[in-house]
């Protein structure tokens, strides 16, 4: 079934060009309403702890393979997809024009985008859930660059594309540690021996890339920056994609993981401390933004960091046994859903507010309340929701995770004991600015004077069919308040369940009950009242103190942080490739001549391998001496030649001297060879004599050629050495033996190296006849062809 | 004799990679050609210069030198001469075109062109 969204994307661009007359967003909503309904047929069974497995092998014999496993976890993910999913669908439907925008693009996008979600939560082997990982990640950025004529948008998808697949293969690192240590893919396996791992020599490495790909792609501090870049896509998707699913994939992968990674003391402050810091920071910079979509995006992690925060005190349940963890792991779960139905709604609001008055800007915006009304009463409910009120389930998440932070504060284990008082005190400030803002996002929108000559659209209430979405969400928070412990049986239980598998073995025991009320004796209760009064008063003065945001200069930023290692990177590794590729032939051939004598004379040290053994050489000739003080003055001559006919006179001489080395050593035919083709190559460069420039140095500076005769020494002196070291270790005797003996009797004939040329070994010399074809062709072509006519100008010039 | 030889072929080594470092095209073709003379007195030396007869059968003779590097150097002489005709005329083309001989003017980069 997880397949489904994308064979339906297969016939999308079809129906959009086929069926002009019906907005195409129709056909596609019917996709995530069957899946919805299709999903709570699961209720039943993840509620008595049950699962369901359906496998599709992929790759067996590695291991690899789409195993779909539903329990309490994937089932409120499943249905939290496809539920808003489909409010998404719908919504968009009356918010995008059927004419004016590329509809087939947009929904294959969204029902790719689709799948690869249910395949994240529902996948059981880890390299499948790696795989739908990395195509959330590409529909994304499909997405938020959907009008891609905008910079913005591309900047946007760029900028979430590199940040989330940094992740993502970050992750995939971890996963593979996590395959090497179990032996395993499967998550369920993993899990059952996950008791084996923590001494692990990988086990802290691949908790940490685990961590990295979770907090990426929820938008955790520090890689939350592209998240308000992604507020470039068109609302549905910023609705659906960056606040109720996407960005919740990190959770999962964080709530899935915890029965492995718990028991070490790193996961759980990394988990609690960087949720709290994104809490606390997106919270406070929510208030800085003007633009509506910003202000949620700041919102959206800062709640991300909220849920974090409580998934890793939930997970201290592994080390104690206090009721108050398990309650926080309840809270945290309880907190996604209801985070998901208010952040759509106000999403689709934020939506609605730019498409009847045409701009997202708080400055310009205000004193809609009575011409929106229906916008306003959903905005108001999901803004108190988030600000924790009652009588609206962001009131009930809020005071489970107040309580849980404040049981945190006399926590002591892993000797933390004195910084406890640390967390109550960052979430009850959190809190206040979370107050600020969903106050200053729905009362600057709907309250106050209405500024009519700034606003670009005449603004009217919505069409019915892109509030209905809206309505639905905000209805969802207000009953979820009234019946949170029907919410918690059905789908927060059997979740909780599945993140703590040790500790429970059937729902009904997770003992967690929801209530509005905890008597004055709760803290929590407290809390929220001096959230209320404090939070009420820093609202009111505003506009006093908003301006200590402008403090902080804009090249001390997070972004100005991104911004500055992305240009550093293009321009660093420009300059490097310019500096060491730049164009002159001596330089590469300098790496090159310096790399082999650097290596091979290493190699023979370390490896003590130089050895001369004087007793294998032959005696000295005295023929060759003179011989080899002739050669050696040919070259000299060359080396210090001013002209060209001197230079190539003393080629000539060096390789006759050669042949008569060759003559010493008992070689006639290599002689003969010799004679000839040295006396046709002196004739030949005499031939281009005339056509060739003159000898010159160029103007070479003393310095290069004092490079060029080191690094020429160096090459010298390692073909000396291992030309000796080689000769004096020989392993095995010559082979030549057979032919000398078989030369007569196998071949008939009597010149042992010309048997060996056209009998033995006839295929060299068939290749080097085909060597000689193509270099005369070769030559024939370089003189005779002129193909560039810009050649021939150049020639005449 | 093989430690002479191995120390002559150093000299034509050395002499061949200073040439090859120059800017002269001529200067680098004459560079390959003392290249290839060490390579084949390298591998000479390395089959052995032991033997006192030519790898030719003849009445009485036993002690005949290694006919195997013989064959391979005649190969790699043709092989070589090959391509010192083709560079050679390659020099000789791209100096009529380009007029220069000097590797730094005819290095292919895009403030040239």
């Amino acid at each position: 079934m997880i397949f489904l969204p994308i064979v339906a994307a297969l016939f999308v661009p079809m129906l959009f060009r086929k069926l002009k007359g019906i907005h195409t967003g129709w056909f596609v909503l019917v996709v995530p309403v069957l899946l919805f309904g299709y999903y709570t047929t699961f209720l039943s069974t993840t509620m008595d702890g049950g699962h369901a497995i359906s496998e599709l092998q992929w790759i067996p014999s590695l291991g690899i393979s789409f195993v779909s496993y539903i329990d309490g976890l994937s089932i409120l993910f499943s249905l939290l997809i496809t539920g808003i999913g489909a409010l998404v669908v719908l919504y968009s439907i009356f918010y995008l024009d059927k004419n004016k925008e590329k509809l087939g693009n947009f929904y294959v996008y969204l029902l790719i985008f689709m799948t690869a979600m249910l395949g994240v939560v529902q996948s059981d082997n880890v390299i499948s859930l790696y795989l739908f990982w990395e195509l959330t990640s590409i529909s994304s950025f499909l997405l938020i660059g959907y009008w891609f004529t905008r910079d913005r948008s591309r900047f946007g998808a760029l900028k979430s594309m590199m940040i989330t697949v940094f992740g993502g293969l970050m992750m995939l690192g971890g996963f593979i540690l996590l395959g090497i240590m179990g032996g395993t893919f499967s998550i369920r396996e993993l899990i059952a021996q996950s008791s084996t791992f923590i001494n692990h020599e990988f086990f802290t490495l691949s908790l940490i890339l685990i961590l990295l790909g979770a907090f990426t792609k929820s938008a955790q501090f520090p890689f939350y920056i592209w998240l308000p870049d992604a507020m470039e896509a068109p609302t549905p998707v910023s609705a659906y994609l960056h606040s109720a699913t996407m960005v919740k994939a990190g959770l999962y992968l964080v709530a899935r993981f915890t029965p492995i990674f718990a028991v070490s003391e790193v996961w759980i402050w990394l988990v609690t401390g960087i949720g709290l810091l994104t809490l606390f920071w997106g919270s406070i910079f929510a208030v800085k933004q003007t633009d509506l979509k910003a202000i949620l995006a700041f919102s959206t992690v800062s709640q991300l960091g909220l849920i974090m925060s409580l998934l890793g005190a939930g997970a201290i349940t592994f080390h104690t046994n206090e009721a108050i963890f398990a309650l926080a792991m309840f809270a945290a779960l309880f907190h996604l859903i209801n985070h998901a139905t208010f952040k759509g709604s106000l999403f689709m609001i934020a939506g609605i507010v730019d498409h009847e008055t045409g701009t997202r800007d708080i400055r310009k915006l205000g004193g809609l309340m009575s011409i929106m009304p229906i916008s306003f009463t959903v905005a108001f409910i999901g803004s108190m929701s988030m600000a924790g009120l009652p009588p609206f389930n962001g009131f009930l998440s809020k005071e489970m995770f107040l309580d849980s932070m404040f049981a945190l504060r006399d926590f002591s284990l892993f000797n933390f004991d004195t910084w406890g008082i640390v967390f109550p005190i960052v979430a009850w400030i959190a809190s206040v600015f979370t107050f600020i803002y969903s106050f200053y996002f729905v009362f600057k929108t709907f309250a106050g004077k209405r500024k009519k000559e700034k606003l670009p659209l005449e603004p009217h209430e919505a069409p019915i069919g892109m509030l209905l979405s809206p309505i639905i969400l905000a209805s969802l928070v207000v009953v979820i308040f009234f019946i949170p412990n029907v919410v918690g049986k059905w789908l927060v239980k059997p979740a909780v369940m599945a993140v703590q598998p040790y500790e429970y073995a059937h729902p009904s025991e997770v003992a967690v009950t929801v209530s509005a009320w905890h008597g004055f004796a709760s803290p929590a209760l407290w809390m929220t009242v001096g959230v209320i009064i404090i939070g009420a008063l820093l609202y009111l003065s505003l506009s006093k103190w908003q301006k200590i945001y402008s403090i902080q200069p804009d090249h001390l930023s997070l972004n100005a942080v991104y911004d500055a290692t992305m240009t550093f990177s293009e321009k660093g590794m420009n300059r490097l490739s310019r500096f060491y590729m730049n164009g002159l032939i001596r330089t590469y051939l300098i790496y090159i001549f310096a790399f082999v004598s650097v290596i091979t004379l290493s190699v023979l040290f370390i490896q003590d391998a130089f050895v001369v053994d004087m007793s294998s050489f032959t005696e000295v000739n005295s023929f060759g001496i003179i011989n080899a003080i002739i050669l050696v003055l040919g070259v000299i001559f060359i080396l210090f030649s001013k002209t060209r006919l001197g230079a190539i006179i003393a080629l000539g001489a060096v390789g006759y001297s050669v042949a008569l080395f060759f003559v010493i050593f008992k070689a006639p035919d290599l002689a003969l060879t010799q004679l000839v083709i040295e006396t046709v190559s002196v004739a030949l460069f005499l031939l281009a004599f005339q056509h060739l420039p003159k000898l010159s140095d160029h103007g070479e500076t003393k310095r290069n050629k004092l490079a060029n005769a080191i690094i020429a020494l160096g090459v010298g002196v390692t073909v000396t050495l291992v030309a000796l070291s080689a000769h004096s270790q020989k392993l095995i005797s010559s082979i030549s033996q057979y032919y000398i003996d078989t030369v007569k009797t196998e071949a008939g004939g009597g010149n042992i190296v010309n048997v060996i040329l056209v009998d033995y070994r006839g295929f060299d010399t068939l290749f080097e006849i085909a060597v000689l074809s193509i270099a005369g062709i070769g030559v024939l072509g370089m003189i005779k062809l002129r193909l560039a006519k810009k050649e021939d100008s150049n020639e005449n010039k | 004799m093989e430690l002479l030889m191995a120390i002559l072929i150093g000299v034509l080594f050395t002499a061949a990679v200073y040439l090859i470092l120059s800017r002269s095209i001529l200067k680098i073709i004459i560079g390959t050609g003392l290249l290839s003379h060490g390579a084949h007195l390298l591998i000479l030396t390395m089959g052995g210069l032991g033997g006192s007869a030519p790898p030719v059968l003849s009445d009485g003779v036993t002690d005949f030198a290694d006919p195997l590097p013989q064959a391979l150097i005649l190969t790699a002489i043709v092989i070589s001469f090959g391509v010192t005709a083709f560079i050679l005329v390659l020099a000789y083309r791209a100096y009529a075109v380009h007029k220069t001989d000097d590797m730094n003017q005819l290095k292919g980069n895009d403030e040239h062109d």
